[in-house]
């Protein structure tokens, strides 16, 4: 092969470095055990039941489906009401109803969003108080 | 293997646009009416200003910064780069193709609120190339700022200089931010929502609360709103309405008059 | 065939580094422009599109002017057109990119640019654009270099080449078309309300772009041996010509309806453009510039003698150039603007950080340009003559047209 040997050499180099988050967990220290999402706020310690508007599980993987639904239908739809599966009614709003719980954005939002390196750009316009 | 370079590059092709038309299954609003709902249908919101008595009585400073407050409008000098949903304009300027020579002073040196028009037929949602803005069904022409690309189309149809770009950050012009209303991000147009979030409340547009009675707000199409029964009674025209736009707002002259 | 532009004389080399400078310049200030808004250009609420859409407007008319090629060769089997037509197709890919390209400059919010796609709008013409700049902008790529690529080979084009030539005819119509219709749909600027926009616009787009064709074939022929017809450079002028006459005549037929009609709203544009209207004419002195170069320009053009000789063809050809440039460019679209929705003028003038982002865009058109046109000289000098192949280059392929980068 022409140059055989250096491409191999450069070949083993690039999936060194390629499967480098592997060699990470593989051979280094424990893998990252997770974010760390704390629900500690006024407003949830006062429910007798905690329950968000959907199961935690749906929320934890869909939240950001719901709440691009909720901005249609707000915005373009003028419906502005939710029905939960339990049949109780919440305002479709981020500032009012999710952050009126979840007031701790650092221990909340960001814990999560920083762990998976997402960069949301959401309260550049809402929640105008934290700012 | 007998596959051919040239096979292969077919088969990776059509792998490539079969992963694209998953991709675009992913769309986050899929499902959603690509045209507004909005709105109770059958409404059609709009004002009649008695230009006469908003001279008299209004203080449009006050509309201006309860307006401000509410949606927290930016307060930029630059008039280049100035946010604008209502304000005053001579009523020469804002009727300059009426051109009439021997108008009485009184009119003629007035001064008229002007602000989006909310058209029947608003050209800046027929050449939105997103749909960011549309129209709702009681006549509401509205703003999707999470979708506007900031192109100015709509700045260039409208015939009425109601819109304005987000020229740089809005934040850095806000004294005070009312956690209520969301602020808006640069790149992005934005101009009077008739008060839609107030509407939807059944409460009434802040600059008709605070007009003193001088500007009046309601549903055109009850013959028994307030807005239509002043309509009747008195001679009104409409800013620019020989472009079929269909504007919302009248403006009614009973200055003429008294005056005469 | 991409090898083709990676070797070449030492001026090549120079032109691709100026122009790889003046890219380099042009993202920085375009990153300022992203991180400070479009505060950052000469734009304001009132001139809400400056040069940025003026500079696209400008350039889809040189991508159309393709079919002023195509339309005799692939129609009419006119053989002359054989060796420019490709030369004609990398024109359009570049033109057509570089519009685009002033296009995204433009947008408050570029990275919401796919939303157009996203949220199909048939009734923006904005949306149709769109369709027809990236049909053009593939169609001309494709047939280009697939007939490039037979030709190194020896082969003939493959068929269905011809037919997408065929389709890219209407196709360029189109997009000046619906260039226009994204102006003359708009009610409330006067200037912009005119059925004979879409006219007015090809007529100005089949005198540019083929006046551009010419003057890059003859610096092709300079610097790279390429070989071009006398009879075709001599028929191109012709239909710069008579396009850019069409083009003043329809101009004039508009100054004749706004003044004879005597109706304020269209008189006060091109009384703003051409003597200045209450207080205010910075364009002035360019429009009357722009109408010098136009006389100039169809003169030249028209008389044998002066036509047939490149010492004044090249000249001339460069007038009707810029006359568009400017009367398209700068007076169609800010022109539009004046007077406001208030009967007030507000002027417009362009941004330090704004005029390198220009610098840049034409950057990246012109870099496309050269390396196209490296590519089509080198095949044609290798088919011709191998031994040439590496003195062949382009380089100069855009020396000439440096100017309009700079205005």
């Amino acid at each position: 092969m022409y140059k055989g040997k250096r491409i191999v050499a450069f070949a083993v180099v690039f999936c060194a470095v390629v499967l480098m988050p592997f060699w990470a967990n593989a051979f280094g220290a424990s893998a990252s055990s997770g974010p760390e999402v704390s629900t500690d706020t006024p407003a949830i310690n006062q429910m007798d039941e905690k329950q968000c508007v959907a199961q935690t599980e749906y929320m934890k993987s869909s939240h950001m489906q719901m709440l691009d639904q909720w901005r249609t239908d707000v915005v373009r739809n003028g419906s502005r009401e939710y029905t939960s599966d339990s049949g109780q009614v919440y305002e479709k709003s981020l500032d009012g109803t999710c952050l009126g719980c979840h007031s701790n954005k650092e221990e909340f939002c960001d814990a999560c969003h920083d762990y998976a390196g997402v960069d949301l750009y959401c309260w550049d316009c809402h929640d105008g108080s934290a700012s | 293997m007998a596959m051919k370079r040239r096979d292969f590059l077919i088969v990776g092709a059509a792998l490539g646009a079969a992963g694209l038309g998953a991709l675009s299954g992913c769309s986050p609003t899929e499902g959603a009416p690509a045209r507004a709902e909005g709105g109770t249908p059958g409404r059609h919101w709009g004002f009649v200003v008695d230009v006469e008595k908003f001279n008299r009585v209004a203080d449009m400073d006050k509309i201006r910064s309860v307006c401000a407050q509410a949606y927290n409008i930016p307060s930029i000098d630059d008039p280049k780069e100035e946010i604008k949903w209502i304000w005053e304009e001579p009523f020469e300027d804002s009727f300059a193709d009426m051109d009439e020579a021997y108008l009485p002073d009184a009119v003629k040196e007035s001064g008229v609120p002007v602000l989006c028009n909310h058209c029947e037929e608003p050209p800046c949602v027929r050449v939105c190339p997103t749909q960011a803005t549309f129209k709702r069904k009681d006549g509401i022409v509205e703003m999707d700022y999470h979708r506007c690309i900031g192109c100015r189309f709509c700045m260039a149809a409208c015939p009425y200089g109601a819109r304005s770009l987000n020229f740089s950050d809005p934040a850095k012009h806000l004294d005070h931010v009312n956690p209520d209303f969301p602020t808006r991000t640069r790149g992005v147009v934005e101009k009077c929502t008739l008060c839609s979030d107030r509407i939807d409340r059944g409460e009434a547009p802040l600059c008709a609360e605070a007009s003193n009675g001088s500007i009046l707000f309601g549903d055109l199409n009850d013959p028994d709103s307030d807005v239509r029964r002043a309509l009747a009674q008195s001679f009104s025209i409409r800013r620019r309405a020989s472009l079929g736009t269909g504007p919302s707002v009248y403006y009614v002259l009973k200055g003429v008059e008294e005056h005469a | 065939m991409l090898e083709k532009a990676l070797h070449g004389s030492k001026g090549y080399y120079v032109w691709i580094a100026v122009l790889l400078l003046a890219i380099a310049v042009g993202v920085a200030a375009y990153a300022n422009q992203l991180m400070n808004g479009l505060t950052l250009t000469g734009m304001s609420r009132d001139v809400s599109w400056g040069l940025y859409i003026a500079q696209f407007v400008f350039l889809v008319g040189v991508a159309a002017s393709g079919v002023m090629v195509a339309i005799p060769f692939y129609l009419h089997h006119y053989q002359s057109y054989g060796k420019i037509v490709i030369i004609g197709e990398f024109m359009a890919v570049a033109a057509v990119l570089t519009a685009v390209l002033f296009v995204v400059v433009d947008l408050g919010q570029p990275m919401r640019v796919l939303n157009v796609i996203l949220f199909p709008t048939p009734n923006s013409m904005l949306f149709w654009d769109m369709c027809v700049l990236s049909s053009y902008l593939i169609v001309n790529l494709v047939i280009g270099w697939t007939v490039l690529g037979a030709e190194k080979k020896g082969f003939p084009p493959p068929k269905w080449t011809h037919v997408l030539s065929l389709i890219a005819i209407p196709l360029a119509v189109g997009i000046h078309t619906v260039t226009a219709f994204l102006f003359s749909g708009l009610a409330g600027h006067d200037y912009w309300l005119t059925a004979i926009m879409a006219a007015r616009f090809l007529a100005s787009a089949f005198a540019a772009g083929p006046a551009l064709l010419v003057v890059l074939c003859l610096i092709l022929k300079k610097t790279a041996g390429f070989d071009v017809p006398r009879k075709a450079l001599d028929s191109l002028a012709k239909t710069v010509c008579y396009a850019m006459i069409a083009n003043v005549f329809f101009f004039l037929l508009e100054v004749f309806t706004a003044f004879y009609s005597n109706v304020p709203g269209h008189k006060a544009p091109l009384e703003y453009l051409f003597v200045g209207l209450d207080g205010h004419g910075q364009l002035v002195p360019f429009m009357w510039v722009a109408t010098a170069l136009a006389a100039i320009g169809i003169f030249l053009l028209l008389v044998p003698k002066f036509r047939h000789n490149y010492k004044t063809l090249v000249p001339a050809l460069m007038a009707v150039f810029f006359a568009c440039m400017i009367d398209k460019g700068l007076g169609l679209v800010l022109g539009g603007f004046v007077p406001n929705t208030f009967e007030q003028v507000v002027e417009y003038a362009p941004n330090i950080n704004e005029v390198l982002v220009i610098l840049g865009v034409y950057g990246i058109g012109f870099l496309v340009l050269t390396v196209l046109c490296k590519v089509a000289v080198g095949v044609r000098a290798k088919e011709i003559a191998p031994a040439r192949e590496h003195g062949a280059d382009g380089d100069a392929a855009a020396a000439a047209c440096e100017e309009p980068a700079a205005s």
